[in-house]
């Protein structure tokens, strides 16, 4: 683990300063990293401090929590196709953002918004546990996942469309692939106390997932709580998805792809995982950031495009190989 | 077989094209409803569209009042048995060539890309409705009017336009023209609409931001105009204005929109002095 996070750790700090680096202000990085920490006169501090580190900021809080959930709900579900995006957990999170959003609740109180992301977030991952049962079986999970997303895009959809503001239904695509573009140190400071918690809650699941391997006898043999361990894993996830939809939007794919690249790396066991998945998350989306800016520079091409692309062959690579347990 | 004999009836049930001036006219598009509104004859236009009467929207809603909307839908315009149906050349589309099918004189019009667009239009559709004689007057006094209203210069302060989602014009567009008309220099420069990057626009620190006002009802969309970085540069040194329905459509409406945003040039320099 520490050999992966020798790694991973200097990747992200590394991609962070290429994220900082990268805008429409054509200046050098020593120049933005001065405006940055010093200020200074002109409007490069302002660029620096309002535009340019809340977008990295949010890419690694997001993307170091969706690799991390990935990686509690994969060991919990025991299942290698468990992600919050794929099975619907994002796109009900985001259907409490949006409802809040049009509501006028979040502008009357800010922290609505990600309140109500993270009331969806719940809602979604127990109906998932509670369908799957505890051994979950692969097609029942995937199939509660459609089921979930289709319910919540749909609501989400007839949300916006219902809207009387003309920009409402355009925004069905920034809710459904998420993006970062222009966002404020506002939504930094209105994501973080729940990311803390979630990741809080996961931090302490790592025994208990490495003990599930050996099946739940076992497990409660060795004194682990079931239960609580569901709970923290239902509230952790929620937190986290939740908080992060609420600012960025559904990002998908992130959950499933790291776990999966990192698992070699760890031996296959899912505490060591999760603080790997986490780093690797987070490299994952700063990587697709930068790239959503390189190749459409002057337009806001979303993420979930990118990390999609990158996922959705590894989901198919999965479903086959799952096919072929079965068998 | 049975499909001719059908269209046929319809055909026949149809109030015969009248050689030149329609006499029943419907708009299913903003611009053009304004447009129709200013043209036509007592009696002659039979309906607008339901945008007209926002007024979020129309330079007319007052005046939209007075006539009957649709909603831009084929069944409900054909049963208003027009002569002349006015569409945008980009709204409506499914719906204009239904009609056309079922044999209705169908219109489209072009929107102004600019201010010299205006009597261009004016005249297209003065045209198609007969009424060419009170399009000649309403050009004469548009063009009247808009000379007063061009100044020379000493000084051109810089502006941006900044919309939802980060959109902005530049000057080859109706809202840039508009801009340049009361005398402002935009950031945005010679180009047509497109993404302003919200770094660029503070990086060009301009001295007037105009935006849109807010539409009711909540949107991600209009949340940029409250961006921190947006806000600080109104409270530093940008004065700020808001375009509205004047700015919209290409009708005489836009002198008012000039009128109004050389006021606030006015205003904003006196301030700087």
């Amino acid at each position: 683990m520490t050999r992966a996070l020798a790694f991973l750790l200097p990747l992200v700090l590394a991609l962070s300063a290429l994220s900082l680096s990268l805008g429409p202000a054509d200046v050098s990085l020593p120049e933005s990293l001065r405006a940055l920490l010093l200020g200074g006169d002109g409007p490069l501090p302002l660029v620096m401090r309002e535009i340019r580190l809340p977008r990295v900021l949010l890419a690694l809080m997001i993307g170091g929590t969706l690799g991390l959930a990935g990686a509690a709900m994969q060991g919990y579900l025991r299942n290698p196709l468990a992600e919050p995006g794929l099975l619907g957990v994002s796109a009900s999170a985001a259907l409490g953002a949006v409802l809040a959003i049009q509501t006028g609740v979040s502008a009357a109180f800010a922290l609505a918004l990600p309140l109500s992301a993270l009331a969806g977030a719940v809602v979604a991952v127990l109906i998932l546990i509670v369908l799957a049962g505890p051994r979950a079986e692969t097609l029942t999970l995937i199939l509660a996942g459609v089921a979930l997303s289709a319910v919540a895009g749909a609501l989400t959809q007839l949300v916006l469309n219902l809207s009387p503001n003309p920009f409402a239904a355009s925004e069905i695509v920034f809710w459904m692939m998420g993006s970062l573009a222009d966002r404020s140190m506002l939504h930094v400071w209105l994501a973080l106390p729940f990311m803390a918690v979630g990741v809080l809650l996961l931090a302490g699941v790592g025994r208990g997932l490495d003990a599930l391997t050996l099946g739940e006898d076992a497990a409660s043999s060795m004194g682990i709580d079931l239960a609580r361990l569901r709970l923290r894993v239902v509230l952790g996830t929620a937190c986290v998805v939740g908080a992060g939809t609420a600012v960025a939007g559904a990002i998908g794919f992130v959950g499933l792809v790291v776990p999966h690249l990192l698992r070699g790396v760890v031996g296959g066991r899912p505490g060591p995982l999760l603080w790997v998945s986490a780093a690797g998350g987070a490299a994952m989306l700063l990587a697709a950031d930068i790239a959503v800016r390189l190749v459409a520079p002057d337009r806001d091409l979303k993420l979930g495009v990118l990390t999609a692309l990158v996922g959705a062959p590894f989901f198919l690579h999965l479903v086959w190989r799952s096919r072929g347990e079965r068998a | 077989m049975l499909r001719r004999a059908l269209i046929g009836l319809l055909l026949a049930a149809a109030p015969a094209a009248a050689q030149d001036a329609p006499a029943r006219v419907v708009s299913m598009n903003l611009c053009t409803d304004q447009l129709a509104m200013l043209l036509a004859a007592p009696g002659q236009l039979v309906s607008v569209s339901t945008l007209a009467r926002d007024p979020m929207s129309s330079a007319m809603a007052r005046e939209a009042l007075a006539y009957p909307v649709n909603h831009g839908q084929a069944e409900e315009v054909w049963l208003m048995q027009p002569e002349l149906v006015v569409v945008g050349a980009f709204t409506a589309q499914a719906a204009a060539q239904m009609l056309e099918r079922l044999g209705t004189p169908v219109l489209r019009l072009e929107p102004a890309y600019g201010l010299a667009d205006v009597p261009a239009r004016l005249r297209t559709l003065g045209a198609a409705m007969g009424r060419q004689a009170r399009a000649e007057a309403l050009i004469a006094d548009f063009e009247t009017r808009l000379t007063a209203l061009r100044e020379e210069l000493l000084r051109r302060p810089s502006a941006a336009l900044y919309y939802a989602n980060g959109y902005t014009t530049g000057d080859q567009t109706l809202a840039g023209e508009i801009l340049l008309a009361a005398g402002f220099d935009n950031i945005a420069g010679d180009r047509g609409g497109g993404q302003l990057p919200l770094e660029a626009l503070a990086m060009a620190e301009p001295e007037a931001l105009i935006t849109a006002r807010p539409y009711p009802g909540a949107s991600r969309s209009e949340e940029i105009l409250m961006h921190p970085v947006v806000r600080r540069l109104r409270a530093a040194h940008a004065a700020s204005a808001t375009t509205g329905s004047d700015w919209i459509c290409g009708t005489p409406h836009v002198l008012g929109a000039i009128d109004q945003l050389a006021a606030f040039r006015r205003e904003l320099e006196t301030e700087t002095e």
